[in-house]
């Protein structure tokens, strides 16, 4: 079973990020779960959501405490208690962001983990230029296909357009395209280095 | 000389007998084919006024709708009276659920007619003043608001008269109940905003809403017919006496409903959509008092001694209601008086 | 047709396959998204259906009654405080025999004000008269609905169909759903045992005085009884129709040569079927029996299925009965154990364990540490898992050193420092 907790605040798609990949592996014949941290609906709050992919029924319904990856969303939320409960040392990690691993004062952090397999990707400005909105969800899962090869990209692509339409299909399609190539030549880089 | 032609009136009214009207004119009650929605050997109190005034009303909608009818009821004193086990007075197809959800019932049933496609029979909700104007008062709002196609009828005895005579939302100031009793500085019931249902129902312009008593048996049946013409929410007020509850006696049931109507104490009117269309002027106008003093609830205004200040407070409630529904032809009011429908053919 | 969708989801393309004539609902965390979903399909057309967006609960359960009394079908749904708030309605609409069926998207009841999952709210309505089945999945929870009109309509009894709120109803699962033209060839059209007919008319809801009403609530006792085989054959005419095991009364799991048997309701089953395998890799015999009719409680069944080799039954319970010895479904497991006069042979202790109340996580690690304890014999008869007993002993504390020690929720939480992003 493959686990990812993502990580956001309350109107960034945290909860549809989630269901994109449960989509995703769905399409691939494989079973998945996926659920959000439950609460009111606050926009700006944190929440948490969480997908399980598995090749066999997923039984469980507890939450996600030692989450194989992770995906941080907002980039805010990174130095609040607990972003990072249960993720193992052999874990994946994907943040939203411009700035480097170092530049996000996360290099103390990153020292138990393997380098190659906590990264960033600026998937907020990839969906700015692709889609016009800075709405990064489907994107992440882009680089997340990168980053993990969970699922292929041509799933997290398929899903993307069964759940949007028109414009915003093809937004974020492009976005998430970009996204896995970012993601890629970043790992190529740090496997090369 | 010339022939003078002899009328008869009903004692004490002026409404005509029957017997010499048209055939399309007589009440439904003289017609042989009455339905009986609510047939004898209830348990009705002797001098019941909602007894009475449902059986006017029912039988008039069951005409109207030539017997397709279902008819929604309240927890209450017609329920309690009309279907004591094993057996019914109720002729129609009837359902009795909760004493705060008869608008809501009635819009279910309303709601299942309409997806079944049989819209051509209609459904009645009814409950007293209690089930209506207090613990039914949200469902009642709610099947106003969203216009279901239900006539809802409140039979307004003042009180919670089925549990002893308690005070309910249309209990008015003054009267004395079982928990607003004669004692202390200010005996009975407390003067209040008070709650005017008819008005409210105007609020949520509603197609048809309007107010009638038993003293006035016709212009009951006509209100009843009228709304039928209509789709949507309707809501009918009747004041119906309660001889236990009101201390009156069971053989005034009717003359006391006049009473209320004559002193302005209770506005009979209709309205569409919000506006008053109508409304039944005073034809001979009494104090306050006299209505009063005939109810044992009031009692306590007129002995030991006489209250005149509350009955002056009384008094301006009625005065005002006149002023406000145009209830004399002399006085000043935003709304003309409008001769009824319903008026009698002869003697006006 | 295999679907990736939410719970709600599931349960509303279910329902709709259903022809339910009136819905009627009030909207309430969490099983909005049924009714809006329900609302969705009404609007376009695609369900042909009268759609009331009522008041209150008390109003969406006297909609059905009216509705159902007609002649229509009738469904709602609702969970925790709404429930509460048209819990006359829902005694009522069993006292007067109406198949409604109405989802309870199962949610705690406050005071303190809680929207996550535990069954409180089910709970509380138990002896109301309507039968209650619980869903282990979403897939259980879908199929649950569609078997409930029939039961319903076959017993004139109403069916609560509980499925855990969030954790089912707002979550993504594979689910398989059916065909409309299977739905309609196991569920045929409502045919009313009483109806509101003018060309034929009955009063219905008269008042009953003591000279007969023992003798209607016999009637009721007895038919709730005959609805333990109604619910199995349903369910086996469900098997055969739709090529799965859903529904009927209870699911047994490795519980053949169990010593210790987990008994419980709704989606921790899962939760305790990966627990329970993780210990039989270890070598425990241990196995658990999902219930999934509560109401009627099938006692004989769950007699059945414990007598044997099982010394030790867990009755994991996600609502609570102050004032009592702890759980509310142990009683009827110690019921079901000692009926009859057969007693169970083998069983030597009945445990209660709270989980999970007001959304608290029910983790695998915890069954695992509990259900080892409960092995080796030292699981106390009630044991609230998971239970932070210092934040309890603080504010006990609190309470004994002055008077107005302040409100007890507010005083906990504070003391925990509120964190929204908590797990578990």
């Amino acid at each position: 079973m493959f686990q990812v907790r993502f990580h956001g605040r309350g109107g960034q798609g945290v909860v549809t990020a989630a269901e994109l990949l449960a989509a995703a592996a769905f399409s691939e014949d494989r079973h998945a779960q996926a659920f959000p941290s439950f609460g009111s609906e606050r926009m700006g709050a944190p929440v948490m959501s969480f997908c399980r992919i598995d090749d066999q029924l997923i039984r469980t319904h507890e939450p996600v405490t030692e989450p194989d990856a992770l995906i941080i969303q907002d980039p805010t939320l990174l130095h609040q208690a607990d972003l990072f409960a249960g993720l193992g040392t052999d874990g994946y990690m994907l943040i939203n962001s411009t700035r480097s691993f170092e530049e996000l004062g996360l290099d103390e952090f990153v020292k138990d983990f393997r380098r190659d397999r906590l990264l960033v990707v600026p998937a907020s400005s990839l969906a700015l230029t692709h889609l016009g909105r800075p709405l990064p969800g489907g994107v992440m899962l882009g680089g997340f296909s990168a980053l993990t090869g969970v699922v292929s990209l041509d799933s997290v692509l398929a899903a993307i357009g069964e759940k949007f339409t028109g414009q915003v299909a093809a937004g974020n399609v492009a976005a998430a395209r970009a996204a896995f190539e970012f993601v890629r030549d970043e790992r190529e880089a740090l496997t090369d280095a | 000389m010339p022939y003078q032609r002899i009328k008869f009136y009903q004692t004490g009214s002026f409404a005509v007998g029957n017997r010499l009207l048209e055939q399309d004119q007589r009440s439904v009650q003289s017609r042989s084919e009455r339905s009986n929605t609510l047939t004898c050997g209830h348990r009705a109190c002797q001098g019941c006024g909602e007894a009475l005034g449902a059986r006017y009303a029912l039988d008039a909608v069951m005409r109207a709708t030539r017997g397709q009818m279902i008819a929604v009821n309240a927890t209450g004193c017609l329920e309690v009276f009309s279907t004591p086990f094993p057996q019914t007075s109720w002729q129609i197809a009837w359902l009795h659920s909760l004493f705060g959800n008869a608008p809501a019932v009635a819009s279910g049933v309303a709601a299942a007619l309409k997806a079944m496609g049989r819209t051509d029979i209609r459904v009645v909700g009814q409950g007293g003043d209690g089930g209506t104007v207090d613990i039914g008062f949200g469902c009642l709002s709610g099947m106003f608001e969203r216009n279901d196609d239900v006539l809802y009828i409140c039979y307004d005895n003042q009180g919670y008269m089925n549990t002893g005579v308690q005070r309910s939302g249309a209990t008015p100031p003054a009267a004395r109940t079982a928990t607003t009793q004669a004692v202390g500085d200010r005996p009975g019931n407390s003067f209040g905003q008070g709650k005017s249902a008819p008005l409210i129902a105007m609020a949520h312009e509603i197609p048809y809403v309007a107010t009638a008593t038993v003293a006035d048996l016709r212009d009951l049946e006509y209100k009843a017919t009228r709304a039928m013409d209509f789709r949507g929410a309707r809501y009918l007020h009747i004041l119906v006496p309660c001889p236990l509850g009101w201390g009156s006696d069971p053989a005034d049931t009717i003359k006391v409903a006049r009473l209320a109507t004559e002193s302005g104490l209770f506005p009979v009117f209709e309205a569409e959509t919000g506006d008053v269309v109508s409304s039944t002027p005073i034809r001979h106008r009494v104090p306050v008092a006299d209505y009063l003093r005939i109810q044992a609830r009031y009692a306590h205004l007129f002995r030991p001694t006489e209250r005149t200040e509350v009955i002056a407070r009384i008094q301006a409630a009625a005065d005002r209601n006149i002023g406000r529904f145009g209830l004399l032809p002399d006085h000043h009011s935003a709304e003309r008086a409008v001769v009824p429908v319903s008026a009698p053919a002869a003697g006006q | 047709m295999l679907k990736q969708i939410e719970g709600s989801r599931a349960v509303a393309e279910a329902v709709a396959m259903c022809r339910p004539r009136v819905i009627c609902a009030y909207p309430i965390t969490p099983q909005t998204h049924i009714v809006e979903a329900l609302s969705a399909m009404v609007k376009t057309g695609e369900l042909n259906a009268e759609f009331l967006n009522v008041e209150s609960e008390f109003a969406a359960m006297s909609v059905a009654i009216g509705a159902c009394a007609a002649g229509a079908r009738a469904y709602t749904a609702t969970a925790s405080q709404g429930l509460l708030f048209m819990s006359e309605a829902v005694y009522n609409a069993a006292g007067l025999g109406l198949p409604i069926v109405m989802t309870v998207a199962n949610r705690a009841i406050g005071a303190p004000i809680n929207i996550w999952n535990d069954h409180s709210d089910s709970m509380s309505q138990r002896d109301a008269g309507w039968l209650q089945l619980f869903a282990e999945t979403n897939q259980e929870a879908l199929d649950l609905h569609i078997q409930a009109f029939r039961i319903a309509e076959e017993m004139s009894i109403p069916v609560m169909v509980c499925m855990d709120g969030f954790l089912l109803t707002h979550a993504s699962e594979r689910v398989d759903l059916p065909s409309p033209d299977q739905v309609d060839a196991f569920l045929p059209p409502y045919v009313p045992r009483q109806v509101l007919d003018p060309d034929d008319p009955v009063s219905i809801g008269a008042m009953v005085g003591p000279e007969a009403f023992t003798e209607v609530r016999y009637l009721a006792f007895e038919r709730m009884r005959q609805a333990l085989d109604v619910i199995r054959d349903v369910a086996i005419g469900f098997q055969a129709e739709f090529g799965r095991v859903s529904g009927g009364l209870i699911r047994p799991y490795l519980t053949d040569d169990a010593e210790v048997v987990v008994v419980a309701l709704g989606s921790v089953l899962g939760t305790v079927k990966d627990a329970v395998d993780d210990l039989r890799a270890g070598g425990m015999r241990v196995g658990v029996l999902g219930i999934t009719a509560f109401r009627p409680f099938p006692a004989d069944a769950v007699r059945e299925a414990l007598d044997g080799t099982s010394r030790h039954v867990v009755v994991l319970e996600r609502a609570i009965a102050p004032g009592t010895s702890g759980g509310i479904m142990t009683a009827d497991i110690r019921m079901a154990l000692a009926s009859a006069g057969l007693g169970c042979r083998s069983v030597q202790h009945v445990s209660t364990v709270v989980a999970g109340l007001g959304g608290r996580a029910v983790t695998r690690r915890s069954l695992c540490a509990m259900l080892t304890d409960a092995a080796d014999g030292s699981l106390e008869p009630l044991t609230f898992l998971d239970l932070d007993t210092g934040l309890v002993g603080r504010e006990l504390d609190r309470m004994s050193a002055t008077r107005r020690s302040g409100p007890s929720a507010e005083n906990m939480l504070r003391d925990l420092g509120i964190t929204a992003s908590r797990i578990g």
